[in-house]
């Protein structure tokens, strides 16, 4: 019998079928209705924003794999990915042009600089939105003025909303709520201090249409959903953002806010079940993620009530990101068997 | 006295890790055990146990018989080998051996009688000292059968300062594709529960535990059906590989941890598989020591997949051939299951003691790639697989770059090399090979260094 044609490798002989790329498309999957829907909610704008950001991401990446003539990996999707986030956290009418240079930041600086794919420090979509945030701040906030496509729930409690938020010169309900408890910041005086807005007033619209925010968080409860199906799925761990989000609503309640309120609005959904998951950016060990999560918490916590910035979810991550391979260094399993020392376990 | 005995006693947390590959039993699970004729020319190796290997006892051209002493040594960690047919002795010479490189072995012409040698007689354990039992178990040859094939004599005969209050005997048969241990459970229920009465009463241990994987209920029912002792209690466990292993067996029944570098003894526990204990059992009633075992050969390729009882020393070649042969070519001949199963070169190589299945693996099934510089993308899911908490992909990063410092310090040691990591990583990055790499590297290392102190003293001693 003719054997000299066997395969010959040590075991495992069996693999189980996930790959890489089958774990970003999962995420894609999960992604897939609230950007459906921010189209939707937003037009056709949104529609060019998306592509533009997920172009800059695939040139970014596609660039410096030919400079470093490396082996192209746009198959694995994961630039794909981080196109899509990237886009899903920019405003609605931002210009496209600033879109594709994020996107094109993501992957070059956001990740490829480190090695690429496993190898950055900090999540690639944020570090683009970073990146535009800083230096096109007045396009970014621009940018969420409210869309022509709003007719959705068009009741007397959406209208006082948007007129408040108008008047409150801006964007996002956590914008307009840091005015309202903070008449100090309002850009209209103490004499045109929006009056009445009450923080549950905008559960209905951020759970289900919420035409001020960033192309992905028109709606909560999408965003709910796709992260209860990548934990069903079991593509990301639940204990990062169930414990990130309950910190920021336990620590909201605490200072006496709406913890509701400000579980739904503003980036914390989106960031804490598709941003801080992000892998490469988040501690190994069960434990290591928990303090991660917890963390982030806080210092989302920090960032939106005594800062400047209504928002806080992003450099909250960014933060964290950092913090990464120290928690990682001290913070691993106990391994099976390394039982600690007593008297009667040292007489052996 | 006892290590860690206690600290982690009567926390019966399940351990956490372990995969779920499709298990594939179906292939064989409903097949008796059909007893096979040895081939013309049986080959044992003298190599058939961890431990020293055993010198010939036999010259070419002695007659041989069923059972006929064939291979011992006098070293403590070792088990006499017999011979499985009856006739001549043909030579003795290097063979190839599955479980890697050559070995000595001693090449018999069957002359299809089955002659049992008559000085092989039953004995009424009953009656017998546990010191008697051990050392009858010794001259059974007997190893374990689960596929390490450790000798089973040196398992049964603990130091004094560890009291064995548990034996568990192993019927998890975690690995896909294998049911050699199920069939035996269900076709040879009693000896398998006598066995295990055998090596309570050898171990001196008050208590026992089946434990049996959840994926075998017809199993666990027979075995209800015939365990009538107080002392011994059937369990089953969630179906999840790797179950069937030593420590995590301990950790998921009795909450027990065995300490770093420990043994199972160490945590007062003595862990037999079941098909051990059916051939303890088996020898006691005939006298007839090792020298067949039941053999799971399996796959897609193989066209009668089967569970076969082979005479040690049956060729692999021999054994698929009495399942019908192959269909096509197999990418891969394993001994053993899928994920911790050994890779085969060629179908010379004889069954062994430790042979519980021949898996004959197809391209697809195969899913051989041509390992690449390691990428990690931190997905955890090695971690979480991990049955002694460890972060695989970092001991297989440090064994990459040679940190043999690093990887101490992460544990290196206490892997089991189970497989789960590579099996589940989804950057296809060979974890456990590499952290296999590493374990032997260390290892290899710690040996130079101590070889140079010793050196070191020598000299020292010359010049003073």
């Amino acid at each position: 019998m003719e054997t000299s044609r066997f395969i010959i490798s040590t075991s495992p002989h069996i693999r189980d079928p996930i790959t890489t790329r089958k774990i970003m498309c999962q995420v894609i999957i999960a992604l897939a209705p609230v950007t459906l829907y921010s189209v939707i909610i937003h037009g056709i704008h949104g529609f060019y924003v998306i592509l533009s950001s997920i172009a800059g991401a695939l040139l970014g990446e596609l660039a410096v794999q030919k400079a470093r003539r490396l082996p192209v990996t746009l198959d694995d999707c994961s630039a794909l990915l981080t196109g899509l986030l990237l886009a899903l956290t920019l405003p609605p009418r931002v210009n496209w042009w600033i879109a594709l240079v994020a996107g094109l930041v993501a992957t070059v600086l956001g990740k490829q600089v480190f090695g690429g794919l496993g190898h950055n420090l900090f999540n690639p979509a944020l570090v683009g939105r970073a990146v535009a945030f800083v230096s096109w701040a007045a396009y970014m906030t621009a940018g969420y003025v409210k869309s022509a496509a709003i007719g959705i729930a068009n009741t007397s409690a959406h209208k006082a909303i948007e007129k408040a938020v108008d008047v409150a010169g801006g964007a996002s309900p956590l914008a307009a709520m840091k005015i309202v408890y903070d008449p100090s910041l309002s850009p209209v005086g103490p004499g045109g201090v929006p009056h009445g807005i009450q923080a549950s007033s905008y559960y209905k619209p951020l759970l289900f249409a919420n035409p001020w925010g960033c192309l992905g968080e028109v709606s909560a409860l999408l965003l709910i959903l796709g992260g209860v199906y990548l934990v069903f799925m079991r593509i990301i761990d639940w204990r990062i953002p169930v414990i990130y989000v309950s910190t920021v609503a336990a620590l909201t309640a605490l200072t006496g806010r709406d913890p509701l309120f400000y579980t739904l609005a503003g980036g914390l959904l989106i960031g804490a079940i598709f941003m801080a998951t992000d892998y490469t950016t988040s501690p190994l060990a069960p434990r290591g993620k928990v303090i991660y999560a917890l963390g982030l918490g806080l210092v989302t916590w920090l960032l939106r009530f005594w800062s400047n910035n209504p928002e806080g979810v992003m450099f909250a991550i960014l933060f964290m990101n950092g913090l990464v391979p120290i928690i990682d260094r001290y913070i691993l399993p106990r391994t099976y068997g390394k039982v600690p020392r007593t008297k009667e376990a040292s007489g052996s | 006295m006892r290590i860690g005995a206690g600290i982690n006693a009567g926390l019966r947390k399940r351990i956490r890790g372990g995969v779920h590959p499709p298990d594939n039993k179906h292939l064989t699970a409903d097949k008796p055990i059909i007893r096979m004729e040895a081939p013309e020319l049986v080959t044992i190796p003298l190599r058939q146990h961890i431990g020293a290997p055993c010198s010939p006892r036999v010259d070419k051209g002695d007659r041989v018989l069923v059972g006929t002493v064939i291979g011992d040594s006098e070293a403590f960690v070792s088990a006499p080998v017999h011979s499985s047919v009856s006739g001549t002795v043909r030579g003795i010479a290097p063979h190839p051996h599955p479980a890697g490189g050559e070995s000595p072995a001693v090449i018999i012409e069957n002359d299809g009688r089955y002659e049992r040698d008559p000085s092989l007689q039953p004995l009424e354990w009953e009656n017998m000292e546990p010191e008697d039992i051990r050392r009858a178990v010794r001259e059974a040859g007997m190893v374990g059968l689960g596929g390490a094939a450790f000798p089973t004599h040196v398992k049964l005969a603990p130091p004094k300062e560890f009291p064995i209050d548990t034996v568990i005997l192993n019927g998890a048969e975690c690995e896909p594709f294998l049911t050699a241990d199920y069939r035996l459970m269900l076709e040879h229920t009693e000896e398998v529960v006598e066995g295990l009465r055998i090596i309570m009463k050898a171990v001196g241990a008050p208590r026992a535990i089946i434990a049996v994987e959840d994926n075998k209920p017809l199993a666990v029912r027979r075995l209800a059906e015939v365990v009538r002792d107080p002392a011994i209690e059937l369990r089953t466990l969630r179906t999840r590989y790797p179950q069937g292993a030593e420590k995590v067996l301990i950790t998921n029944l009795l909450g027990r941890e065995v300490p770093s570098g420990g043994l199972p003894m160490h945590v007062g526990v003595v862990v037999n598989n079941v098909g051990t204990a059916r051939a303890i059992t088996s020898y006691f009633r005939t006298g007839l020591p090792l020298v067949e075992r039941v053999v799971t050969v399996t796959g897609s390729v193989i066209r009668e997949p089967s569970n076969l009882l082979v005479p040690l020393g049956t060729s692999f070649a021999a054994a698929v051939e009495a399942c019908g042969g192959f269909m096509s070519h197999p990418a891969k001949v394993i001994m053993g299951g899928p994920m911790m199963g050994l890779a085969q070169y060629t179908l010379e190589v004889p069954v062994v003691k430790g042979t519980s299945g021949i898996l004959a693996l197809s391209d697809e099934e195969a899913a051989y790639e041509i390992p690449r510089e390691p990428v990690c993308i931190r997905c955890g899911r090695c971690v979480e697989a991990c049955p002694m908490n460890l972060v695989p992909t970092y001991l297989a990063a440090f064994s990459h770059r040679e940190k043999w410092d690093e990887a101490r310090r992460l544990n290196i040691n206490d892997c089991i090399e189970c497989g789960c990591c590579t099996y589940t990583c989804p950057t296809r990055n060979p974890i456990v090979q590499l952290i296999k790499f590493g374990k032997a590297e260390l290892a290899r290392l710690k040996a130079a260094e101590e070889r140079r102190a010793r050196e070191r003293e020598a000299a020292g001693q010359q010049g003073g």
